[in-house]
Order: structure tokens, then sequence, then C-alpha cells
């Protein structure tokens, strides 16, 4: 295979991550580590640092867009991305010293839980208004606009949520992953935040916690650029369309097909770990 | 006097929305031209990601990178893009310092340079290697 047959294959994959990682929110990185690794045998290595810039990437530019609403809550992100980007310099450092197998056999683990989470149900949390000493010093609780007007919330457990982001920033830096997800349940599980505000805040940091991650891949020679460039350039595509897409579909079916893809991609991942042909 | 502090917050979030936008267009932009400039180099070999040897240290450093988009190297212009993708982010946390400087909220002034401090030591590496 040439090089650019290669690319162009890899672009065309890295549109379609983008696009169905946008639709259902858990991001391209989970399909295109499996992809990269998988189908074309690139080194793990190599493919998880080609997935953290392409997070960067998504990342930056969809938070220009939940900007516009007004609901993200930058002080809870910014006090949370002190949790995140230790995590992911940590995961990182971790991924430079851990062999491939063991890194892939993690990635599958992570794998089933995104998609066994991406299927729960959602249930409409208790949001307090009152909120404990250390949310009212940090100033963590705010309002965010809903159908019936402007709705105060404020934060709760903040220790809990500080401890599962340095968990996701972990996983973040260590398989170069948004890790979005379990962004979403420290700020909704934890911390009690409103749906809405957990998301586009979750976006928000998951550029910050990759970037932090990203230059120790960079000086470690994990980002390589002609592997990433197709990767890079089809996910931001992918995902800008996928923007333009999700406001008008609920997308149901699209993540249960999602989540089957996954689950499959997982085990292969698990499988070859175990086998040591990855 | 809420009011006031949730529309400079606002206002805050908007400018580092658009600060990031230009970010990804102009790396984008970048990591395109570089990139066909690859291809048109490099189209016909073939690709050896299979096993891991690292790059080679001219693409590992701010420094390198830079001299090599002064000798008009394709990869080290993908390399630049992708370098200035990371940097997105990290001028959204030093643009957060600033815009809370200006709000006198000093305790998210430390705040924001913890995770500033935090991402500068990953970052540093490249920038001094």
């Amino acid at each position: 295979m040439t090089v650019i047959l290669f690319s162009l294959i890899v672009l065309a994959g890295s549109f379609l991550a983008g696009l169905v990682g946008s639709l259902t929110g858990l991001g391209g990185g989970v399909i295109i580590i499996p992809m990269l690794t998988l189908v074309f045998g690139v080194d793990i290595h190599y493919a998880i640092g080609a997935s953290l810039i392409s997070v960067i990437a998504t990342s930056s530019g969809a938070a220009a867009a939940y900007v516009k609403e007004g609901i993200s809550n930058i002080r809870i992100g910014m006090f949370l991305e002190i949790a995140t980007t230790l995590g992911a310099v940590g995961g990182a450092m971790m991924a430079v010293y851990a062999p491939t197998h063991i890194i892939a056999i993690i990635f599958g683990f992570v794998l089933i839980f995104s998609a066994a989470l991406s299927l729960k149900k959602k249930n409409e949390i208790v949001v307090y208004t009152e909120g404990g000493k250390i949310a009212n010093t940090l100033k963590l609780n705010s309002s965010y606009p809903t159908a019936h007007g402007e709705e105060n919330y404020a934060a709760q457990n903040v220790p809990g949520g500080f401890i599962m982001m340095i968990v996701a920033g972990l996983i973040s830096g260590l398989l170069g992953i948004g890790s979005g997800a379990l962004k979403v349940i420290a700020m909704d599980h934890f911390m009690k935040l409103p749906f809405k505000v957990s998301t586009t805040t979750s976006n928000f940091m998951i550029g910050v916690t990759a970037a932090a991650s990203a230059g120790i891949y960079m000086q470690r020679g994990y980002i390589n650029p002609g592997l990433s460039m197709p990767v890079v350039l089809g996910v931001i595509s992918g995902a800008f369309l996928g923007s333009k897409i999700l406001v008008k579909s609920e997308s149901n079916w699209l993540r249960i097909l999602f989540a089957i893809i996954i689950t499959f991609l997982a085990i292969q991942m698990i499988y070859n770990g175990i086998t040591g042909q990855i | 006097m809420k009011k006031e502090i949730k529309m400079s917050d606002y206002d805050i979030e908007a400018v580092m929305g658009r600060l990031l936008i230009t970010g990804v267009i102009v790396s984008g932009a970048l990591i395109l031209l570089g990139g066909i400039y690859y291809l048109i180099q490099y189209g016909f070999s073939v690709p050896h990601f299979k096993t891991f040897r690292g790059e080679p240290s001219n693409l590992r450093s701010v420094k390198q990178i830079f001299k090599g988009v002064i000798h008009f190297d394709s990869l080290s212009i993908i390399q630049m893009g992708l370098l200035l993708l990371i940097a997105t982010p990290v001028a959204r946390v030093i643009f957060a310092v600033i815009a809370f400087f200006i709000e006198k909220d000093f305790l998210y002034v430390i705040i924001s340079l913890i995770v500033l401090a935090i991402i500068a030591y990953s970052i540093l590496n490249v920038a001094t290697g």
C-alpha cells in the first residue's frame, strides 16, 4: 500500500469516526484507535498520539458553538481542569512505559464501559440550589437558561467530583481519548449539576486535558505527522458535519448501533492484547 | 450585581470561543497544506507505522520544527500545524488568567495559573528539547 492510498483510507475512516462520534457524543477517539491498530496494524502509541490531537481539534471546534448558548460553567471547568490535567500528565507518563498489549486490554475494557454507559437511560437528576461550603468558596454555583427561564444550580460533593476527574484525566492521557463520558459522570452523578451544564463544560475541558498529555506524547516522538494529518483533517470535518446534523435528529438507533460496534471492537482489542498481537 | 458578573463571564467565553475557532482553522490549514505537499513528495512510497521507532528528533521540539518549516519540509509544516492545535486550549487557559485578573477574581487567577503550570510541565519539554 502506498502512502497516498493509506492516507485517503485513513482520512475517510476518520471522517466517519468524527461524524458518528459527534452524533453519539462519544467522540472520535474510541473508533479511531481500534481502526488504526486493528485494521491497519499501526502501533498503538502512534494511534494514541494522532487521536489525542484530533480530540483537541474537535473540542476546540465545538466549544465555540456551545459558548453561544452560555451554558458551560467556566469556573467549574477551570477548577476541575486541575484534576484532569494532573491525571492526564500521569496517564501519558504511564503510557510511555506500559507495553502495547496492556494498553490495548485496558482500552478494550474502557470501550465496553463507555458503550454500556451510552445506552443507559439518563434519569433526570435532582438539581440542588444550595451548595456546600467548598462549592460556595469556589463560586461553583450559577444559573443556566432552560425552557422555563434561568434556573439556579449548586454543586454538591466537590471532592468526589474532583477525584473522578483525576481518573478521567488519567484515562484520557493513557488511552488518547477525550473520556468525556467519565467527565460527565463526575459532574452529573457526583456533583449533581444539570446534564446540559455537565456535557458542555465537559467538552470545554476535554481540549485542555488532551493538551496536557499531548506535549508528553510529542516530546516522546509519538506524534507522527504523516499519520496524524489524515486523522485530524478527517475527524475535524466529520465532527463539523455531525454538529450540523445533531440539531435535527434524536439518533437513538445510531447510539445502539454505535454501542454494538464499539463492543465488537473492544472484544477484538482485548483478544489481540491477550494473544500479544498488538 | 449578579447580572453584571454573569454578563462578563459570558463575554470571556465568547472571546475564548473565537480564539479556539481561529486556532483550529489556522492549524487545520497548515496541516492541509503540509499534507498535500507531503503526499506530492512521498505519496508513492510505503508507510511504516507498524512498529514504533519514535519520530526523529527534528519533529519533537519547537526549535527543530521551526527550522524544518523554514526549509519548507512538508512533515515539519504538518507538525507545526499539530503543535498549533495543541496550543489552542493552552491559549484559552492563558486568556482565562488575564480575564479573571480583569474581573479581579484572584482566586480563579490562581486556579488558572495552577492549570497552566501543569500543562507547562508537559509542553515545556517540547519547547526546550
